[in-house]
């Protein structure tokens, strides 16, 4: 009779464990979701915020190299092919464009002294240089989080716990070209 | 970094249990050689007493404690905007979730520390000489490196440390003094028995631990500061997937040879590089509390790629030995050493030098002809020549309006700063009226104090730091 009670407490114990366990990876995936989100959305507030300064950069430039309009107008459609896209993938897309042709934009702005003295553009080339940093660390940020969380969902054990409550992969904010895989710069 | 996180929560328990019976061994000591042997547990409540003002000192105001003496101010980001570019940056690649506040101290050794008893409150402090010296992407490295040890709450064990550390000194200080200058073992004449002996025993004990206290506190916090200082620099690699940003900066560092004059043995630890060995060339011994330099930067340049797997692998060849946990080393992926940004010279040398200016309580005047002429707090005349063009200059002063209508609070006439007399008034409110919304600008209180208001100031009024009136802005 007692070792049938002993028993059954040690299978009380231990099914306690398993739910513990099982608790404390379901929170662990949970948090790192969470972190994931928040990763994602500093990535957008800093998009914006990108997207917010090429309307006046391109004002700027304007003034002083208005038939430069070829390089102006590539700015600004990339700009709204990012302001438009739906998808990760897409959008990182649009971004990696908008990047490129910003590039070339700050390029052709080497040719005007006027240009380059201009306070105003001064300032927005260092809030667009600050802005270009601070996507390239939010998305190296958030594709180290994407790594952990692929891991975490994938491995035994925690795979189990991710099936049961369908965690699923994320996408990584990949950059296509094998040189552009750095921090984009701009070169001014 | 996982395992540093939970290793430092050990620390901290340990160091505050070893503290705690330290201090009551001296307390009780102390109260002995003071009060005779029956006042040692009157010795110990007294230590108590001294443990608990220190939590609670630790507890409520750590960081301006550690702060007071090194004459830190804290920068607003009109003040700097390139400084605090590149704390959000590092902020968004290590994902801590804030930033915290930066200071600026006006010394000219380069050198950085953070303090911060939780994330929340913490700090991040830079010298003058700091921010002359590096250029962005050196200044990302060390920035890196301090948001590295927020990250791994390194600052909340040092900040403890430092508390406890320095509560420590000061009270075996004053045993010492009492023992050597004035004390008498009152106590041993009335002590006959075995118990006498054992009191004995405990006083000799507790008078080690007196002189030794010190010394032991400090090998304990030197013990565990210098891993540390590579883990925060394997982090700052990951976050700027640049390592050779960080060497170079140490380099400089290192090299400046220019020591820091408010730097103590208290606070020494917390900064990047030991600023006590700094000016002289280190040495690695038991009793420094930075690894040197040049091992650091040794690391760092044998790194082949960014990652904490690459800096564990540069350390291993460099030094040998295992650094970094395993749990965060499996979840370490392969990352690339970026490209040097090539973004040059930081501009935040005129940017450092107007804030330190400005907090030295200088008055900027900007003449037509271009010349910005710094006026020194305490000039006593209403005028000045700018030294260019000739030009006399009025400097702009908060003028009194009459106390004699009541109702003048409220109705108060726009007044041009310079136009009135600037007497100073006893009586009445005080206005100043801005000129341009969109930059600094100073002025002065009618009791001769300047007052800076930045661009982003936008209240009513603000109170002089001098006098304490209130004075009107509009």
């Amino acid at each position: 009779m007692p070792i049938v009670i002993i028993l059954l407490l040690v299978l009380v114990g231990l099914a306690f464990l398993v739910v513990l366990w099982i608790a404390g990876a379901y929170n662990g995936l949970v948090r790192l979701r969470n972190q994931l989100e928040n990763a994602w959305a500093q990535i957008d507030v800093q998009l914006k915020r990108r997207h917010d300064l090429i309307p006046n950069l391109v004002e700027t430039v304007k003034g002083y190299a208005a038939h430069e309009r070829g390089t102006l107008e590539a700015v600004i459609q990339a700009r709204n092919m990012a302001v438009s896209a739906k998808t990760v993938g897409e959008r990182a897309e649009a971004e990696n464009v908008l990047t490129g042709a910003l590039k070339s934009l700050f390029a052709v702005a080497e040719a005007y002294p006027d240009l380059k003295a201009n306070q105003n553009f001064l300032a927005l080339q260092e809030e667009l240089t600050s802005t270009e940093n601070k996507i390239s660390f939010s998305r190296q940020f958030y594709n180290d989080t994407v790594m952990t969380f692929n891991t975490r969902i994938e491995v035994f054990p925690t795979n189990v716990i991710a099936n049961m409550f369908h965690f699923t992969r994320h996408d990584f904010f990949e950059v296509k070209a094998a040189e552009e895989r750095e921090a984009p710069k701009v070169q001014f | 970094m996982w395992e540093a996180i939970v290793a430092n929560r050990r620390r901290s328990a340990l160091l505050i249990s070893v503290m705690a019976v330290i201090l009551v061994l001296i307390g009780y000591s102390a109260g002995m050689l003071i009060g005779g042997p029956d006042a040692g547990g009157f010795g110990v409540l007294v230590a108590l007493g001294i443990m608990t003002v220190m939590l609670l000192v630790y507890f409520t105001s750590a960081e301006s404690v550690l702060m007071y003496g090194t004459y830190a101010r804290e920068l607003k980001r009109e003040d700097s905007p390139q400084l605090f570019d590149v704390v959000d940056e590092m902020c968004l690649a290590s994902g801590l979730g804030f930033t915290p506040r930066i200071y600026l101290i006006d010394d000219p050794a380069p050198n950085a520390f953070a303090v911060g008893r939780k994330p929340e409150t913490s700090a991040i402090c830079v010298t003058t000489g700091l921010m002359y010296r590096l250029n962005r992407d050196e200044l990302q490295g060390v920035i890196g490196h301090e948001i590295g040890h927020l990250k791994n709450r390194d600052v909340q064990f040092m900040t403890l440390a430092a508390v406890m550390l320095g509560t420590i000194v000061i009270l075996s200080v004053i045993v010492r003094q009492y023992f050597w200058y004035g004390g008498r073992v009152r106590g041993r004449s009335s002590s006959r028995d075995g118990g006498g002996q054992l009191q004995i025993i405990i006083l000799v004990v507790g008078l080690l631990f007196a002189i030794l206290g010190p010394v032991m506190a400090q090998l304990l916090y030197f013990a565990c500061s210098r891993k540390r200082e590579y883990l925060a620099d394997a982090s700052s690699a990951q976050f700027t997937r640049y390592p050779e940003g960080l060497a170079s900066a140490l380099e400089k560092i290192s090299q400046a040879h220019v020591p820091l004059t408010f730097a103590s043995q208290a606070t020494a630890p917390m900064f990047i590089v030991n600023p006590l060995t700094a000016a002289t060339g280190e040495a690695d011994s038991v009793f420094s509390s930075h690894p040197p330099a040049k091992d650091r930067i040794r690391v760092l340049r044998a790194m082949t790629g960014a990652s904490f797997a690459d800096y564990e692998a540069a350390y291993r060849r460099a030094k040998g030995g295992a650094l970094i946990g395993s749990q965060t080393l499996k979840s370490a992926g392969q990352q690339t050493i970026r490209a040097p940004s090539n973004q040059g010279p930081i501009q935040t040398h005129r940017e450092t030098h107007d804030a330190v200016r400005r907090y030295h309580g200088y008055m900027r005047l900007h003449c037509n002809c271009g010349l910005d002429i710094s006026v020194p707090d305490g000039y006593e005349q209403d005028t000045i020549r700018c030294f260019r063009c000739g030009s006399v200059l009025t400097i702009p002063t908060a003028t009194t309006v009459p106390a004699a209508s009541p109702a003048s609070a409220n109705a108060i006439p726009p007044v041009i700063p310079g136009i009135a007399p600037p007497v100073l008034a006893t009586t009445g409110p005080l206005q100043f009226h801005r000129t341009n919304r969109n930059s600094w600008e100073s002025f002065r209180c009618a009791c001769g104090r300047t007052i800076q208001l930045s661009p982003a100031f936008d209240a009513s009024h603000i109170t002089c730091t001098a006098c304490g009136r209130t004075i009107a802005v509009d």
